[in-house]
């Protein structure tokens, strides 16, 4: 479900969940929009409107806030998201190759980075500090590390095996 | 003697005296420091790194971030400080559309200048212009974010001038952008078309709309009765983009330009104020024997009542029913003068020059708008009008003084008045004959304190005023009234430009922060000199009573001269997110 | 909770005594590392792995040393437990045994059973102890293995050793009896001087005075102060923070208590890099776990007084690690960086005063203050006292988390605890040292002239690089180092927030042009604007993201100047690791002439004779590789 379209009223009604948890305060504007991304994998717009006008601070704010973080997308995320990280470590021992494989692998362009069936998000990450063993990448949460293209294409490979049709995504 | 406490600069000893930081400092000392992000009535942000100095034993910082100490020395314009600001410029150009010659800011521009200031002969590194849509979609003010430097001065503005927040930094690190939520159009959000953010943009990149061409045309048709009505802030405002002090008097040489230009007639819109003051007292006095409706909030300003309809609609019916001194004109001058000119009425062009930005959303509202179209046709600021005083080549200051035309020409001192904070709220007390109080001078000297509460008597009762300009702190005391009006305020102005209209969006650029007093100090001057200062005593206002609208308050001066409010929708409604804590 | 300081002192004696006999009762004890690194090889299958072989010999197992476990009163039984990082992730899973300090390297599921039936005889599992590659000898313990020989654990002392997932451990081990006795007997102006006293600095970059921040904070009027820990640990190749956060988070806790004691605040926030899952996690559990022992809360340990602490995650971004960003974030605002003055002790989180402090500093306070300060000088020099965690990583044999002195040499970190520098393929090679990269994207390089150098605040600062976080990326002989300063201005550029002028647009200037020198489009002027550029940067931004952003840039070419020059006069790159630059040729010697080449050519670059030497023609060739790829004689040279 984290690609579908949201529901208004469902949408509306966890938001105000979400918020009620963490007391309507301003402050807490990052763990909630953390909160939101968490339950749909991305930050559908109507409910950075809702999270604004429940705050009481003007939408452009919760927006600069939502577009200057990282971990924040405004657009729906695949179903597993594969992220490669670029640190130090990593690049120097060879990471990039990782991200050309797998982009290869997904048949993704430069500027892509979600494959067109919503099953795989690719990105980069600035550091996962599991630096000694670089390279690594996460996919859904776990690490794999001391990679070689060819491991990294083979992990893919058994994770787009092992999604049966309608099955979860792990939390 | 006493010692006044000193810090060298450049090797001179300039005395401390409360200044805010070392910027200010050196430019009460005749340094002008170069910056982009620096207002003196905005918070400091300390994003444009260009007013650089070296503190002797610190190295270098920003001055605006410098709090003043004795016995500080410091260097502003070393060769290391030019070369970094240089760079700072450079950089800057390399990410600027470099529209120069065809931008509407032309010399204003601060980039411009300090290109030039700082000798940058060419841009060392390729272009990385952004190439963004432009936005035209608010009648108000247009943003071109191709021109911008990113210094977050209309941020600033728009949060602590405005309170609204319809601008924000969006992304981050080169790719960010000043923008309304979701990069929506300026017309799809909550502006009220203030255009402070306009004011203090030092490029090009938010800029008032023009409607010059428009003008232009209509004046250039020989079927065209074109008649013009100039605000109260205009005239102390003008002269600035000639060359004169700010707030100097200008009211004939504008009257003689504007005829060279081409109008017919040559209105004042304080004429049209002092027919706002005889309606608003009424309405005010009936309003206080029922006591219904109270606090009566003033409804001049229409960045104000778009900020009432949209955060504060829960106190629509305390904005007092009267138009705006604008569109009373307006009204007024589509009953009357197509007759008094021998124009037909779809011929009759009503233009307003006003100093202000969101009049030219007011004159669009459907509310003033008649079959022939709207009452009032153009819009023009100061800085428009003076851009076509140039190009028709006028001499401004050289221009013989001529009077207006009658009778919406004429005046009392308590219409001009109308232009700086205050002004309303005095020229509603002088017509109701009310007492004040020793202290109770609204035009009095100085800044005036964004808030200021006053009490009078009127008759047997006291009662309780306050005037607040610039909306931010409007909106406060706004959620005090919602609260239940603890201080029992029976009238508040509010004026969304600091210092009030003469601090308008429309009015000429100005970095000298002196100059909204200067032109409020010229309002006054301009009312001592005037004969009358009392509203009710305009007999040319009389004679509109006697022909047309007969009392005030009656059925026909309803009809013209008052209008209806509503609520507006916002953003969150359809999401109907009602138990929010705060706005709504 | 413990109303009466009385039963608090008792409860945590108590606990500690209660953890201790529990753990008598056990005979051997199985620390399987659960650091990220370990875990992500495999860590928990294996401590499950291990459980159960113990039950299949019929041993009694602990997993967790709890009164109520079944198991904890009989004698005899093996403790099973998880740790926090033990260092050496490229070997992992490792699998401590306890009490002969043998430790397995890169240990499997099927390897438990052999583990467990080991334990009976006293012997080990040869074939999964760590083998020293250079010599081949054999290490049984921990301490034998050279990665560890000449390390000093202090911080991370527990890290490896305890469950950092139980605070009657850490306290069994004397955790929070500093934090009391600060709390009960030492009035805050005396924690400050001790601070001060000891010389510790702040281990986030700047070197810092710790006690002299939290003074200036303690002189702040005000009933309601901050104390924020920094774990925001964004330096790429850097993950320190991260260790002590998932091995010993109460040591943070604790260390975060004490500034609070000594600082006069009621407020604690603990912001973690969203990077860290397990460390959000587990600094999570130490927090509640904490509150309720009544270590935090309402009533600290009997005092009456207040210190709440809570765990904010972050959300992306580098510069909060910036002091002044990082509270912005705090307070729901983007993470842009404002200038100073004022100061985070004047006016800091929701306009309070506030002391910042990076985890490690924080996690050393405790050991300050149990320990004294004499103990604590005893270690490293006189200008930065104390021992510093390095994230060893790069071309190095061995990588991961180290612990050594100020004053350690680079040499020792290289050779022997990094076990040398080796080549691309993983081999060593003795003369390959070509560079350090130190702090990171703040940071600068260091050369072969300053292995020698004594790794401390003060040193590096003269030779114009810095502690920063401790990153250590060794880099040998086949890095291009304009490729490096590109790879740091990239990511500073990425995570640059925007806000002013010269970081914004100076990182997307500087990257442009480093790029004009790898592509061989660099002219006469490209060098000196670059530095022109980078001074500027470094001079006037505003924060100190900005400041250090053009340090790999400045640092290369002041070292490096050569390779660079090559680039632009010669349209070389010396380590032959750009692209553009590279002059592909053919080796008449060796080719066959097969062809191969010339066919899989896709710009027919290649010509010559079938059985004859083929050439490259190399205005034509666009440096793809294919036909280097494709030779089978390797007779293909120069890509």
């Amino acid at each position: 479900m984290t690609t579908t379209t949201v529901s208004r009223d469902g949408l509306r009604e966890t938001v105000r969940g979400i918020l009620d948890d963490h007391g309507r305060d301003p402050g807490r504007l990052i763990p909630i929009l953390q909160a939101v991304q968490e339950e749909y994998h991305y930050l559908p717009a109507p409910a950075l409107t809702t999270v604004a006008a429940a705050l009481g601070v003007p939408e452009a704010r919760v927006y600069g806030v939502a577009t200057f973080y990282a971990h924040f997308s405004l657009e729906p995320k695949g179903r597993h998201v594969i992220r490669v990280c670029d640190g130090t470590a990593c690049h120097v021992r060879g990471s990039r190759d990782l991200l050309d494989a797998l982009r290869a692998e997904l048949s993704l362009g430069e500027a892509e980075q979600t494959t067109p069936d919503a099953m795989f998000t690719l990105e980069t990450v600035s550091c996962i500090g599991a630096c000694g063993l670089a390279p690594a990448m996460v996919v859904d949460d776990q690490i794999h590390g001391l990679l070689t293209p060819e491991a990294a294409v083979a992990i893919l490979r058994d994770v787009r095996d092992g999604d049966e049709p309608g099955e979860e995504v792990p939390a | 003697m006493s010692e006044t406490p000193t810090m060298m600069v450049d090797g001179r000893a300039i005395p401390i005296a409360g200044q805010r930081n070392v910027l200010e400092l050196c430019r009460e000392a005749g340094i002008e420091i170069p910056s982009f992000c620096y207002h003196s009535d905005l918070s400091v942000f300390g994003a444009c790194r260009l007013c650089l100095v070296e503190v002797e034993g610190h190295g270098v910082t920003t001055s605006c971030t410098l709090v003043p100490e004795p016995g500080l020395r410091i260097h502003t314009s070393t060769a290391e400080i030019r070369d970094m600001r240089k760079v700072g410029v450079e950089l800057l150009l390399a990410s600027h559309d470099m529209s120069c010659p065809t931008c509407p800011k032309g010399s204003h521009c601060k980039l411009q200048n300090l290109a030039r200031r700082l000798g940058v002969r060419e841009v060392p590194f390729p272009s990385a212009t952004p190439h963004l849509p432009v936005d035209r979609s608010s009648d108000a003010i247009e943003i071109n974010p191709n021109r911008c430097v990113l210094c977050g001065d209309c941020v600033r503005a728009c949060q602590e001038i405005s309170g609204t927040g319809v601008l924000d930094f969006a992304h981050r690190g080169n790719r960010a952008t000043v923008s309304a939520a979701f990069g929506r159009s300026l017309a799809e959000t909550e502006c009220v078309g203030c255009g402070q953010c306009a004011r203090v943009c030092p490029t090009g990149a938010i800029m008032p709309r023009s409607e010059v061409e428009n003008v232009w045309r209509d004046l250039d048709d020989p079927r065209k009765t074109v008649v013009v009505q100039i605000a109260p802030a205009v005239r102390v405002a003008i002269g600035e983009a000639f060359g004169l002090a700010a707030g100097t008097v200008s009211t004939g040489q504008l009257t003689a330009a504007l005829r060279r230009l081409g109008f017919d007639q040559v209105y004042d819109t304080a004429f049209a104020a002092d027919l706002t003051v005889v309606e608003e007292t009424e309405e005010f006095t009936r309003r206080l024997a029922h006591d219904e409706r109270l606090p009566l909030l003033t409804s001049c300003c229409p960045a104000w009542v778009q900020c009432v309809e949209r955060f504060h609609p829960g106190l629509i019916d305390n904005l007092s029913s009267c138009r705006s001194p604008q569109q009373m004109f307006g009204s007024l001058a589509r009953r009357l003068l197509p007759e008094r000119l021998e124009s037909s009425p779809e011929d009759l062009v009503v233009v307003s020059i006003m100093p202000c930005t969101a009049k030219k959303t007011e004159a669009r509202r459907p509310e003033f708008a008649g079959p022939e179209g709207p009452d009032v046709d153009h819009v023009l600021t100061t800085r428009e009008l003076a851009r076509m005083i140039d190009e028709r080549g006028l001499v401004f200051d050289e221009l013989a003084p001529e009077p207006m035309d009658l009778p919406m020409g004429f005046k009392t001192g308590a219409g001009l008045v109308f232009g700086a904070t205050g002004g309303v709220t005095e020229a509603v007390l002088r017509h109701a004959g009310a007492v004040r109080s020793a202290g109770g001078e609204l035009q009095g000297a100085g800044d005036p304190e964004p808030v200021r509460t006053l009490s009078v008597a009127l008759g047997d009762r006291v009662l309780k005023l306050a005037v607040v300009h610039g909306l931010a702190r409007a909106r406060e005391l706004m959620e005090e009234i919602e609260a239940g009006n603890p201080d029992g305020y029976d009238l508040v102005e509010v004026m969304a430009c600091p210092g009030g209209c003469v601090g308008g969006a429309g009015q000429p650029p100005t970095t000298h922060p002196g100059a909204c007093r200067a032109r409020a100090r010229g309002l006054a001057e301009a009312d001592r000199s005037r004969q009358l200062h009392t509203s009710g005593a305009n007999h040319l206002v009389r004679e509109c009573y006697d022909e047309l609208l007969e009392t005030p308050g009656s059925e026909a001066a309803h009809d013209l001269l008052h209008t209806r409010y509503h609520r507006r929708p916002r953003p969150s409604d359809e999401l109907a997110v009602v138990d929010g804590p705060a706005g709504a | 909770m413990s109303n009466s300081q009385d039963v608090l002192i008792a409860d945590l004696a108590e606990l500690a005594r209660e953890h201790r006999s529990l753990a008598d009762t056990t005979t051997h004890r199985l620390v399987v590392c659960a650091g990220s690194g370990c875990i992500a090889s495999g860590a928990l299958a294996v401590h499950d792995a291990l459980v159960a072989a113990c039950r299949a010999a019929g041993l009694d197992v602990v997993v967790s040393l709890r009164r109520e476990d079944e198991h904890a009163h009989r004698d005899g039984a093996v403790h099973v437990s998880g740790s926090g990082c033990q260092g050496f992730c490229q070997m992992g899973p490792l699998v401590a045994v306890e009490p002969d300090g043998t430790l397995y390297v890169k240990v499997t599921p099927g390897d438990a059973g052999e583990i467990v039936a080991s334990l009976r005889d006293g012997t080990a599992v040869e074939r999964l102890l760590y083998r020293e590659p250079r010599h081949g000898q054999i290490c049984r313990r921990r301490a034998e293995i050279p990665f560890y020989e000449l390390q000093t654990r202090r911080v991370l002392a527990e890290c490896g050793r305890i469950d950092p997932e139980d605070v009657r451990e850490y306290i069994a081990h004397g955790g929070y009896a500093a934090a009391w006795s600060v709390w009960h007997e030492t009035g805050p102006d005396e924690v400050c001087a001790r601070i001060e006293a000891a010389g510790l600095r702040g281990r986030g970059g700047g070197g810092f005075p710790t006690g002299r921040k939290w003074r200036l904070t303690l002189d702040q009027p005000g009933d309601h102060k901050c104390v924020i820990c920094n774990g925001d640990e964004g330096d790429p190749g850097a993950f320190m923070d991260r260790s002590v956060m998932e091995g010993n988070p109460h040591s943070v806790v604790e260390g975060m208590l004490i500034a609070a004691h000594a600082v006069g605040a009621d407020r604690g926030v603990v912001y973690v890099r969203a990077e860290y899952p397990l460390a959000v996690r587990r600094m999570r559990r130490a927090a509640r776990d904490a509150h309720e022992l009544g270590l935090l809360g309402d009533d600290v340990m009997g005092t009456g007084r207040p210190f709440r602490l809570e765990v904010m995650e972050g959300a992306g971004a580098f510069v909060c690690g910036e002091e002044t960003a990082l509270m912005a974030s705090i307070e729901g605002h983007r993470g842009m960086p404002r200038p100073k003055p004022p100061f985070p002790s004047e006016r800091g989180l929701h306009g309070l005063p506030t002391v910042i402090n990076n985890v490690e500093t924080l996690a050393a306070v405790p050991l300050i203050v149990r320990d004294g300060v004499e103990e604590f000088r005893r270690l490293g020099t006189a200008g930065s006292p104390g021992t510093k965690t390095f994230a060893l990583t790069g071309h190095v044999a061995n990588t991961g988390l180290i612990e050594v002195p100020f004053g350690t040499t680079l040499r020792e970190i290289v050779e022997t605890i990094g076990g040398g520098v080796i080549d691309d393929d993983g081999r060593p090679d003795a003369d390959g040292f070509k560079a350090v990269q130190i702090g990171g994207p703040s940071g600068g390089c260091l050369t072969a002239e300053h292995l020698d150098l004594p790794l401390d605040f003060d040193s590096l600062g003269e030779v114009g690089a810095m502690v920063g976080s401790g990153g250590l990326v060794v880099m040998n002989r086949t890095t291009c180092m304009v490729q490096v300063a590109r790879f740091f201005m990239q990511f500073t550029q990425n995570e640059s927030c925007g806000k002013c002028v010269l970081c914004r647009e100076g990182t997307r200037q500087m990257l442009g042009l480093l790029d004009r020198v790898i592509a061989g489009e660099a002219d006469a002027a490209t060098l000196p604007l670059l530095q022109r550029t980078a001074r500027a940067v470094a001079t006037a931004s505003l924060c100190g993201l900005g400041k250090t952003a053009p340090s790999p840039v400045l640092s290369t070419l002041h070292h490096f100047g050569d390779e660079y020059a090559a680039h632009v006069d010669e349209r070389r790159c010396p380590a032959g690791r750009c692209k553009a630059l590279a002059v592909p040729e053919i080796v008449a010697e060796l080719c066959r002439g097969c062809t191969i080449c010339a066919r899989k050519c896709p710009v027919g670059a290649i010509t010559g004779d079938k059985k004859q030497p083929h050439v490259i023609d190399p205005d034509a060739c666009t440096r793809c590789g294919v036909c280097a790829e494709v030779c089978k004689f390797e007779a293909v040279v120069g890509l």
